[in-house]
């Protein structure tokens, strides 16, 4: 880790402030990403802004009758919230099937949002990489890609986005409020991630200025039919190879709405609302579910070592609308899929 | 929290070396005032500065749960921690769970199940263990599995770990179960 000095900010404003007269600087929360970066010497602020003590730490019910996450809260808190739990327990399951019990009490959910990808190549400052220095090639597209991403690749960048919880705040089309040197803003979750183009080194739309203060939960909650179905090498504290974010709105045996996210597979967690489309006010059968799962996964690209997830994904698509349609979500600590 | 398009700035080292900064942390119910530079992580300060070697150094990177200590009673990865955000902190590691020569009974359960074989990840496992009580969430051995699954046993001692875990959880049960009606008992 390189040296760096340290300051401790009281509020939103003086973050702002800090952030804005350093070059370099980073703001540091939970610090379960950065810390890990700076150690690799893949991140090397040379200051952290310390933003623990902001008061954006709590969990509120919002006017419209949503529930706006601040932006500290940790993912512990958060996954076992009573009003998370109770109406939207598609990002509870999200978020307890990310990290381990230590690491979801450290990280908050403004942090979660900001980790980065953990492409082996991006790792090891030995290697060349477009995100971490832009320009230089990437040598996973032609190296070892197992965890890579399928959908909304690249020729310059074909990593993944690591977050569960992210999956489950874009089905639920969530909000994250920012505040920067021009004042506040809103950003649609879909609108918040970026694809890697060719600007791999640039994960997300916020500011340089810019921190997240809260996390806006919409009305809709989606309580009754809805699953989490995260794939991978073991079951506990490993990276989906695949996951699949699913909340429906149902109406008997149709399908009113759905909305589905997949993790593990593209740069920023995937939405397909074309594909989504395809289930509106039709019956929720295994048909159904397969001709979704083809169309999402119908420009899917696979490089290799990678090229199994494209039917994984058909097949984990289609499981997860079967889960989510018969109210029987994949429990955390099952680790039989349904 | 800022956007990664200043991520992949490399910073140049400051002119002169960043102050140290003074902290105050309770440590095992004792406190300790120490000067850190804003690099030394938790597990650092804890082991180098402080003597307390008992929590251990495994991957550095919060993969296998060797350094989880307790921070203001919340299990977290101390490798992963920078000491001079907690100020003020109260902290306990593995020396501060037992009472003089009296053991936690998670301690106790180790021993009794031989829930390790060369012991380096024990004292994240006991502190992850206690973590894990406190927070109230395993109902069942599934549970203590998924949520001991931050805490990684190259000698693959799990079954002992969780059949540890598992008395410590009945006893409380019982405990719990003997308040209810209306009875006794002592806590050790």
């Amino acid at each position: 880790m390189n040296n760096f000095s340290y300051a401790r900010v009281p509020d939103v404003g003086g973050a702002v402030h800090e952030i804005g007269t350093h070059k370099a600087a980073k703001f540091i929360a939970g610090g379960t990403n950065l810390i890990d970066l700076m150690k690799y010497n893949v991140s090397r602020p040379n200051h952290l802004v310390d933003i623990t003590r902001l008061p954006l730490n709590t969990i509120e019910e919002t006017p419209d009758g949503g529930l706006r996450l601040g932006a500290l809260v940790t993912n512990a808190e958060t996954a076992y919230n009573e009003h998370v739990e109770k109406r939207y327990p598609l990002l509870s399951s999200a978020i307890l099937a990310g990290a381990s019990p230590q690491l979801r009490n450290m990280a908050t959910d403004g942090g979660n949002l900001l980790q980065r990808t953990r492409c082996y190549y991006f790792y090891d400052t030995a290697t060349r990489c477009n995100k971490r220095e832009p320009g230089t090639g990437c040598p996973a597209i032609s190296g070892f890609n197992r965890i890579h991403a399928i959908l909304g690749t690249s020729e310059h960048c074909i990593a993944t986005h690591p977050s569960d919880m992210c999956v489950a705040l874009a089905a639920l089309e969530a909000v994250v409020q920012v505040t920067g040197a021009n004042g506040e803003r809103a950003i649609p979750f879909a609108e918040f991630h970026r694809l890697p183009n060719d600007t791999p080194q640039i994960d997300t739309n916020l500011h340089a200025d810019e921190i997240i203060t809260a996390i806006d939960l919409p009305k809709q909650g989606f309580a009754e039919n809805y699953t989490y179905l995260k794939l991978r090498d073991r079951a506990s504290y490993a990276f989906a190879f695949v996951s699949v974010a699913v909340a429906l709105e149902m109406d008997g045996e149709t399908i009113k709405e759905a909305r589905l996210a997949l993790g593990g597979v593209a740069h920023k967690p995937w939405r397909d609302t074309e594909a989504e489309g395809l289930l509106s006010g039709k019956p929720a059968t295994r048909d159904n579910f397969q001709k979704v799962a083809e169309a999402i996964t119908r420009d899917a690209r696979g490089y290799g070592h990678n090229t199994f997830k494209i039917e994984l994904a058909k097949r984990a698509v289609a499981r997860a609308l079967r889960q989510a349609a018969e109210g029987t979500p994949q429990p955390i600590a099952e680790k039989k899929i349904l | 929290m800022n956007n990664q398009s200043a991520t992949n700035t490399v910073g140049e080292s400051p002119a002169t070396l960043p102050a140290k900064s003074t902290i105050t942390l309770k440590v095992n119910g004792a406190g300790k005032q120490l000067e850190v530079a804003p690099w030394v992580t938790l597990l650092d300060a804890l082991r180098e500065r402080l003597d307390l070697t008992g929590t251990k150094k495994g991957c550095d990177h919060g993969q296998c749960g060797s350094c989880t200590v307790l921070v203001d009673g919340v299990r977290v990865n101390s490798c992963l921690t920078l000491a001079i955000m907690k100020d003020g902190a109260e902290v306990t590691t593995i020396e501060g769970l037992a009472a003089g020569d009296a053991l936690h009974s998670m301690q106790e359960a180790f021993v009794e199940h031989d829930g390790y074989q060369c012991g380096y990840c024990t004292p994240g496992q006991i502190c992850s263990a206690v973590g894990l009580m406190s927070e109230g969430r395993a109902k069942t051995v599934d549970d203590i599995r998924e949520l001991m699954s931050g805490n990684i046993c190259r000698c693959g001692a799990y079954p002992n770990i969780v059949a540890a875990i598992e008395q410590v959880m009945g006893e409380q049960a019982m405990r719990e179960d003997g308040h209810q009606t209306g009875e006794r008992s002592e806590r050790r």
